[in-house]
This record gives C-alpha cells, sequence and structure tokens, in this order.
C-alpha cells in the first residue's frame, strides 16, 4: 500500500510568546485537517514528538477526546522524521487508512545544554566543555575545508542564500536578507563559524495527515506521495557529535547510510531530485550533506555553491525554505517543517520562494545527536 | 588539608609518575576505545583489556570555544573571567582519536596534522579546596 500526504499545516517559526509550544501544535494540526477537508474524529491514528514543550500527546487536549492510538516519539533532531517513518509504515502495513503526525517545540534562547549522562557519556566530558553541538560541526567542516579546499567565502553564501530564501518564506523567523560581510564579520562563535553561520533554537509546529494512496483523490487534488522514509543511526567509525573519541579508521555517516537506502526504496536517484532539504544546523553542514546524500562528490560543492547552483533558481536549489538557518530549530518539528516546504514545492504552491519548471520529486534529510540521520523522497 | 583528585576515575592513571589515558581494547576485534568502556562498540564482545594510551599524536580537527557553556560546563570562571579554549581530536598512533581540551587557543598556532601530547594539568578547584585534574592536548614545540 502506498502513502500519500494530503492535509499539511504549519504554525509558523520563530518566537510566539503569545501561544505555547503545544498550542501552536494544535494550530498546526488544524490547518492540516483543514486542508485535507477532514475534522480530528476522522484521524485513526496519530505520531508525534516534541523535546521541550510537553508531551505531544497531550494534543488530544486542545483538539478533542477520541480514544485514537497517539504515540509520542522522541528522537532529537530526527523525531519528525521518525514520526513520519511511523505513520509510513502503519498505513503501508495496511493497518490503517488515514492518520496525523505532528511535531512542535518551544525552546530556550542560546545553545542547547544537553545532559551527558542521558547519552551514556561521563559527567566530566560536559564539565571540560565538550558537551556542545556547535564544536562537533565546527570541527567537522574544519577537516572538511582542509580535505576538499572548502573556502570560508563558501561558508558565507550558504548562510547568505538562507536569509534569502527566509525573507521569501513568511513562515519563517528570520525575515531579512542579511549582507556577507555582516555574516563574515559576525562574533565567531566556533572557528571556523560565526554567530550567522548557525541556526538557534526556536519555537514552532508543524502537523500532516497522511492517507493510503488509493484513497488520496478523496481529500485533495493534489496528492504527495512518500516514495521512502528511512532513518539510520551511526555505525562503528562514522565521525558524529558528542563523541569522546572516533576509531583510527572512518567510515561513512548515518546520512549516507539513511540516503542510500531512501534511494533504494524510492527506485531513483540523487539526479533525478527537482529541490532538496538538507540539515543546516550550521552552513558546513549543508555543504558536507550535499555530497553525503549523493547530490555532488566531496569537493565539488566549492565550484556549485559559487555558481549559485544552490539557490531557488539553480540547478539543485537547497533548503528553499530558509533552513535551519532562518527558520530556527524547534527540535520536534524541524524535520516535519522540510517535509512541508517540499509539499508546498511539489503542489506550486511556495510562493516567492517555488522553484521553477513544475518540480516532481523532492528530498528532505535531517541529522542530529548522537548520530542519527532520516530521510524522505516525496513524488507528486 | 587540599589534594589534587583526577576529573573522572578510570579516564587516566592518577596518581602517576607518568600519566597516561586508559582505553580499553577488545581481545576479539582488536579495537581500542576511550573512555575505557566494559564492552566493545565495533564488535560488541565483552572481554576487554585496560591500556595505556601513547602520550603523543597528531591534530585530527579542531576549533575555538568562544563563548561559555551552560551547565554541565563547571570550572571556576565566571563570564568576566571566561577565555575561549581550544578543543580538538588527536590521532592517538594504534589506539583512537581521543577528543580533548587543549593548552592553545590562538586559531593561528593550530593547524591539522600538528604533533600534539597529552598534559595533565589542575582544571578547578572545589569548594573543598581540591584540586581537579583533567587531560590536555598540547603542540610540541
Amino acid at each position: 500500500m502506498d502513502v500519500a500526504i494530503v492535509g499539511i499545516g504549519i504554525h509558523p517559526f520563530g518566537r510566539t510568546p503569545s501561544r505555547t509550544g503545544l498550542q501552536q501544535g494544535a494550530y498546526a494540526a488544524r490547518l492540516a485537517l483543514q486542508d485535507a477537508g477532514i475534522e480530528w474524529r476522522d484521524i485513526q491514528f496519530a505520531f508525534g514528538g516534541s523535546a521541550s514543550a510537553g508531551s505531544a500527546d497531550a494534543l488530544v487536549n486542545e483538539l478533542g477526546l477520541t480514544g485514537i492510538p497517539f504515540i509520542n516519539v522522541a528522537n532529537g533532531c530526527a523525531t519528525g522524521g521518525s514520526s513520519l517513518i511511523s505513520a509510513f509504515n502503519a498505513i503501508k502495513s495496511g493497518e490503517y487508512d488515514i492518520g496525523m503526525v505532528t511535531g512542535f517545540d518551544k525552546h530556550d534562547r542560546g545553545a542547547f545544554n544537553a545532559d551527558p549522562k542521558e547519552l551514556g557519556i561521563g559527567e566530566w566530558y560536559g564539565e571540560v566543555g565538550m558537551m556542545m553541538t556547535t564544536q562537533f560541526f565546527a570541527m567537522k567542516i574544519q577537516k572538511y575545508m582542509h580535505d576538499y579546499a572548502i573556502s570560508t567565502d563558501s561558508l558565507v553564501k550558504v548562510s547568505e542564500k538562507a536569509f534569502i530564501n527566509g525573507a521569501k518564506n513568511p513562515n519563517a523567523w528570520r525575515r531579512e536578507p542579511i549582507s556577507a560581510e555582516e555574516i563574515a564579520n559576525s562574533t565567531m562563535v566556533n572557528n571556523p563559524l560565526t554567530k550567522f553561520m548557525f541556526c538557534s533554537p526556536a519555537e514552532g509546529g508543524v502537523a500532516m495527515v497522511l492517507c493510503r494512496a488509493d484513497h488520496a483523490t478523496r481529500y485533495t487534488d493534489t496528492p504527495v506521495y512518500l516514495k521512502a522514509a528511512t532513518m539510520k543511526s551511526r555505525r562503528f567509525g562514522s565521525f558524529e557529535v558528542f563523541a569522546p573519541s572516533q576509531a583510527l579508521v572512518q567510515v561513512d555517516g548515518p546520512t549516507v547510510d539513511a540516503s542510500k537506502a531512501a534511494f533504494e526504496m524510492a527506485g531513483v536517484g540523487p539526479r533525478d531530485m527537482h529541490v532538496m532539504q538538507l540539515q543546516d544546523t550550521e552552513v558546513g553542514a549543508e555543504i558536507m550533506h550535499m555530497a553525503e546524500n549523493g547530490f555532488c562528490e566531496h569537493g565539488e560543492q566549492e565550484a556549485l555553491i559559487q555558481a549559485g547552483a544552490t539557490h531557488i533558481g539553480g540547478s539543485m536549489p537547497v533548503n528553499t525554505d530558509g533552513g535551519c538557518l532562518a527558520n530556527g530549530e524547534p527540535i520536534g518539528a524541524s524535520g516535519l517543517r522540510q517535509v512541508y516546504e517540499n509539499v508546498l514545492q511539489l503542489r506550486g504552491q511556495a510562493g516567492e520562494h517555488q522553484v521553477p519548471g513544475n518540480p516532481k520529486l523532492a528530498y528532505t534529510h535531517v541529522y542530529g545527536a548522537p548520530g542519527i540521520s532520516a530521510v524522505t523522497i516525496l513524488q507528486r | 588539608m587540599s589534594k589534587q583528585v583526577p576529573i573522572a576515575e578510570g579516564l587516566f592513571t592518577w596518581p602517576a609518575a607518568r600519566p597516561a589515558l586508559l582505553a580499553s581494547r577488545c581481545k576479539h576485534c582488536g579495537v581500542a576505545s576511550f573512555p575505557a568502556a566494559e564492552s566493545c562498540m565495533a564488535c560488541s564482545g565483552q572481554d576487554v583489556a585496560i591500556e595505556e594510551l601513547p602520550g603523543r599524536g597528531t591534530l585530527w580537527t579542531w576549533t575555538i570555544q568562544q563563548f561559555m557553556p551552560k551547565t554541565p560546563y563547571k570550572s571556576n570562571e565566571t563570564a568576566q573571567t571566561f577565555r575561549p579554549y581550544g578543543v580538538g581530536y588527536v590521532e592517538l598512533p594504534g589506539g583512537v582519536r581521543v577528543e580533548g581540551r587543549l593548552t592553545e587557543n590562538d586559531p593561528q598556532k593550530l593547524h591539522i596534522g600538528m604533533p600534539m601530547e597529552v598534559v595533565f594539568e589542575p582544571y578547578r578547584t572545589e569548594d573543598n579546596g581540591d584540586e581537579v585534574i583533567s587531560f590536555f592536548f598540547k603542540p610540541v614545540n
């Protein structure tokens, strides 16, 4: 049984002091139901997640107590992807006809302060100041720039593009372009990455209605099919966040594994994708993830970025809604934001940030601690 | 009376005339882990032996932490006295790549591939006066 996305909803990302995270989730859920032309009581099951804004299943208090199985998902940055895979499998199995996935969050300002104990790492690791995701991303791109001759200017250009795209997206947090000069000269956070090269924790909510593909046209004229949804954790030897040590022999990370599995599941290849949303916790991540997901060879990013290929009108548009850089990262909602954006793109409803040429296939990728990755491939 | 205590038990030999980082090495597949673990992440084997890692290696990658982290960061610093610090992975031949703080925080003085050595120095002082010792990597001149 194939699976279709027939309704989508989003609560604008950024800061909304007047609404709790849960209320932002309910807002997105109501919009998704409205988009599919159904009521909450029509939903047979739900998967949802939130890292800092309470239990996702508390949404039933807002939406109505209908007795459905609502399963909470907690998988760090891959929470949205994991919810989607769970819903995908629930429908594919034939057990359910229609359900909802949702993710929302509301984080405090500033970098996340992760607890080493939760990840099975000694407390000393945090005490000496190494329990920082920002350091990992900085060290990974530092090594990558050294090995593959990526320039600092390309880091700046990725950030500049994110804010250009964010300015075109009414649901983005940061909606003003920032000049290359300002990005390059902003406060250094973790060398070589400056303040405007990192995303920030934020708030927001996303929800979508999924159903069996043969029922899709009951709910929408523009169904989008979920051709693949995969999630992988790290294998021994991959270089990952929160690792007090790593093996001398390096292997491909979970992004490469999840990407290969998704292309195999969908029966298509990287060259077939018309638009892609790639995890951009910071600018280096976007650059490295272009190659890790198979869209170019390692090192080719330099020429592609300098030529503007990753812009909305370019040959391989990346993070057309402004990505995490312009939207911030509410953990529970972030992966679903990417899928929301791709549904808009495939429906031709992305407005100012619409990719030209009627895109038919779209790709999403998330990466997070402690070394997990989730990928989806959508087709209209 | 104040004394010197290691930041964690089993991380390195302490006290010792020549302290060293401690790893576990899997007797089945030969892979080393730091910190020492009861099982092997490579092959799931549970037969491991503790060994001292080499004291010298090369810098694999690095960054400078420019802002003071929130908890669980625990030093004696305040927002006013915080000094940016280097963090890097040092490849210890035959062992593993170990992540550690660097004694150097000047980006101009750090480059991938440079020789580094492990040193054990006071990191913070506890309320009872105990000096907490941690490991750092220092450029070899």
